[in-house]
């Protein structure tokens, strides 16, 4: 239950003993054509939004709601421009990443260290650590959002993107630290024996023998943070309710629905701005996204 | 798997060191998951006029009034609605792909794969506003595809009329969580053993009499654990619900955390008062019902365990 699969869920391995069987061997293609019949058109309608919104960012206004076609002659980059200047996207883009980026390290660090001594060590305590583990996954929360902004405000920061930075990478993370605290509890005593008896500490160990080993589990939480910070919604949109200089790219994209709302081709520019960074982050890291959801169902 | 080392160190200092790796991870949880969850309760009890304004005491008021707020049970109902309708229709779309891109010999597997999880990983708020294009009456690509089609004579209001608004986020909601439930499925396919379906073949089972007599037994005790775990997720669609409509037209697509947010800070929807007090109260109602789910989380996993365990030993 503990152990983790760190093989890609549905990778395709063709069989070769079915292959070499004739038979076997059309019947498998007749198979993939009929799939790939049904299933390909599917998939261009699955993605038909983004196509479109990439077609709508490079149309002129007009264009925008002019016809189905999603080619055009003339690219309109300025778009782009316009958005990125005049709308502030530069500056939500910006304040994007440093959040999540912040979140990443904050997050990445505080998740390892925890799960390095819950899956190598006993100590005292260690049971009551697990109970706040388990609180943390079933006591009903309520509506937390609240306390979090009055916390923000009684520590000042509230009016920094520090404030938001360190609420997107607080909260216990209970899966993360479950994956890092399987993944080191499954790697042999033998590595650290020899490094103690060259005189390497507690955290030598740690940091020069365990933390380089866990590579995978430390891309699937970078992955996962990421895509929790950078596509949040609730919170910095309540944190930055009256503070426009701090908005990220989600809340900035939404507020332009008021200000900006007939400059269509600059809000699918915009849009695309949002979106693009994630999206060519799984399509580059794919495993790592899979893993970290299917993690969810493993454990 | 636990490696006290005997070898020099005492046992005092590693007991230092775990407590020190702990701290930050405690710290951060105290204050942004621990504090938080205590004090959503306590504000639940108060009544609160904005962040600058003092806090009064209460006692059960919040939970009083909102017992009788029709405008709650009817968000609290649209939510539940979603459970009930949304989350069948992606789980049964989400296994049937699943079956089928989980088939070794299919070579295209991955790149289907591909496509389907791409809404996943995109931002909510974002693509709620591109879907406002995207089903806008006025010349928005769907409507003009579907007059193209002669499927609908005039442009359909999507998002604008009472009467489709709720369907249509639904509809989205589907679309864009569809892959999440497709990875869940695939990773439970995973844990079918190859044997038992080839051995099934040579039997001369069909298709569905495979899937009916090997597959599903061994997905029955996944199938909750997901079912759980998607029922969870279609009952977070603020950022979705928010962008999208705003809960409108006339309240039709207020679920309950649309609900919860507008009570709590968009002022203009609770009469001019960001009512924080209450907001809480109703949060916590809410978090109780997922609490409930929760629950039924740990029961499945629990006997998803006992099943496993039982098959390992007949094994």
């Amino acid at each position: 239950m503990t152990a983790i699969e760190t093989q890609a869920v549905g990778t395709t391995r063709t069989d070769r003993a079915v292959r070499r069987r004739s038979p076997a061997r059309r019947k498998n293609r007749i198979r993939e054509i009929v799939v790939a019949v049904i299933l390909v058109p599917v998939c261009l309608v699955w993605i038909f939004p983004f196509l479109w919104l990439l077609s709508a960012s490079v149309k002129s206004n007009a264009q925008v709601f002019g016809g189905l076609n999603l080619f055009t002659h003339v690219v309109q980059l300025g778009n782009y421009v316009r958005a990125w200047n005049q709308a502030h996207v530069g500056r939500y883009f910006l304040n994007t990443a440093l959040v999540t980026g912040g979140s990443i390290v904050i997050t990445l660090i505080s998740v390892a260290l925890m799960g390095y001594v819950l899956g190598r060590y006993r100590f005292r305590g260690k049971r009551i650590v697990a109970g706040l583990l388990g609180a943390a996954i079933f006591l009903p929360e309520g509506y937390t959002i609240i306390p979090i902004i009055d916390l923000l405000n009684k520590l000042h920061l509230q009016s920094s993107l520090w404030g938001l930075t360190l609420a997107e990478s607080g909260g216990i993370q209970v899966m993360m630290i479950l994956l890092f605290a399987g993944y080191f509890s499954q790697l042999p005593r033998e590595l650290e024996e020899a490094a103690i008896v060259d005189g390497a500490g507690f955290f030598r160990v740690f940091w020069q023998i365990f933390l380089p080993l866990t590579k995978p589990v430390i891309a699937t939480c970078i992955i996962l943070q990421f895509m929790h910070a950078w596509n949040d919604f609730l919170l910095p949109l309540v944190v930055t309710l009256n503070k426009p200089d701090l908005r990220t790219l989600s809340v900035g994209i939404y507020s332009f629905q008021g200000q900006y709302f007939t400059d269509y081709s600059g809000m699918a520019a915009a849009s695309v701005i949002g979106l693009a960074p994630i999206v060519i982050l799984f399509l580059v890291l794919q495993r790592y996204f899979v893993e970290g959801i299917a993690g969810a169902v493993k454990q | 798997m636990s490696a006290v080392s005997a070898v020099g160190a005492s046992r005092r200092r590693v007991q230092l060191w775990c407590l020190a790796f702990l701290l930050p991870g405690l710290v951060l949880g105290g204050l942004f998951t621990f504090y938080p969850m205590v004090m959503s309760w306590y504000y639940s009890l108060v009544q609160w006029n904005g962040f600058g304004s003092a806090r009064t005491f209460v006692g059960l008021d919040n939970y009083r009034k909102l017992v009788h707020d029709s405008y709650f049970w009817a968000a609290f109902g649209r939510s539940f609605l979603f459970v009930v309708v949304a989350v069948p229709i992606r789980l049964g779309l989400a296994l049937l792909v699943a079956i089928v891109l989980n088939n070794q010999a299919l070579k295209l597997s991955k790149f289907y794969r591909t496509f389907f999880f791409l809404p996943v990983v995109t931002a909510s708020a974002i693509v709620g506003i591109v879907m406002t294009f995207v089903l806008s009456p006025f010349h928005g690509p769907v409507n003009q595809a579907l007059q193209h089609l002669s499927a609908i004579g005039s442009p359909v209001d999507f998002l604008g009329n009472s009467h489709t608004a709720l369907w249509s986020i639904m509809g989205v909601e589907i679309w864009k969580d569809f892959g999440i439930s497709m990875i869940y499925w695939l990773a439970a396919l995973q844990t079918v053993p190859k044997e038992y379906q080839e051995a099934a073949a040579v039997d001369g089972a069909n298709a569905w009499q495979t899937f009916r007599r090997v597959t599903a037994p061994i997905l029955l005790p996944f199938a909750a654990i997901i079912v759980v775990l998607t029922a969870n997720n279609t009952l977070h669609l603020f950022a979705l619900v928010q962008s999208m409509t705003q809960g409108g037209p006339y309240y039709a697509t207020q679920v309950i955390e649309v609900f919860i947010y507008q009570t709590g800070f968009a002022s203009e929807n609770s009469g001019g008062v960001p009512q924080l007090g209450y907001a809480s109260a109703a949060g916590c109602l809410f978090g109780l019902a997922v609490m409930v789910i929760a629950l039924l989380q740990l029961w499945a996993v629990k006997r998803a365990n006992n099943v496993r365990g039982q098959l390992a030993g007949a094994r």
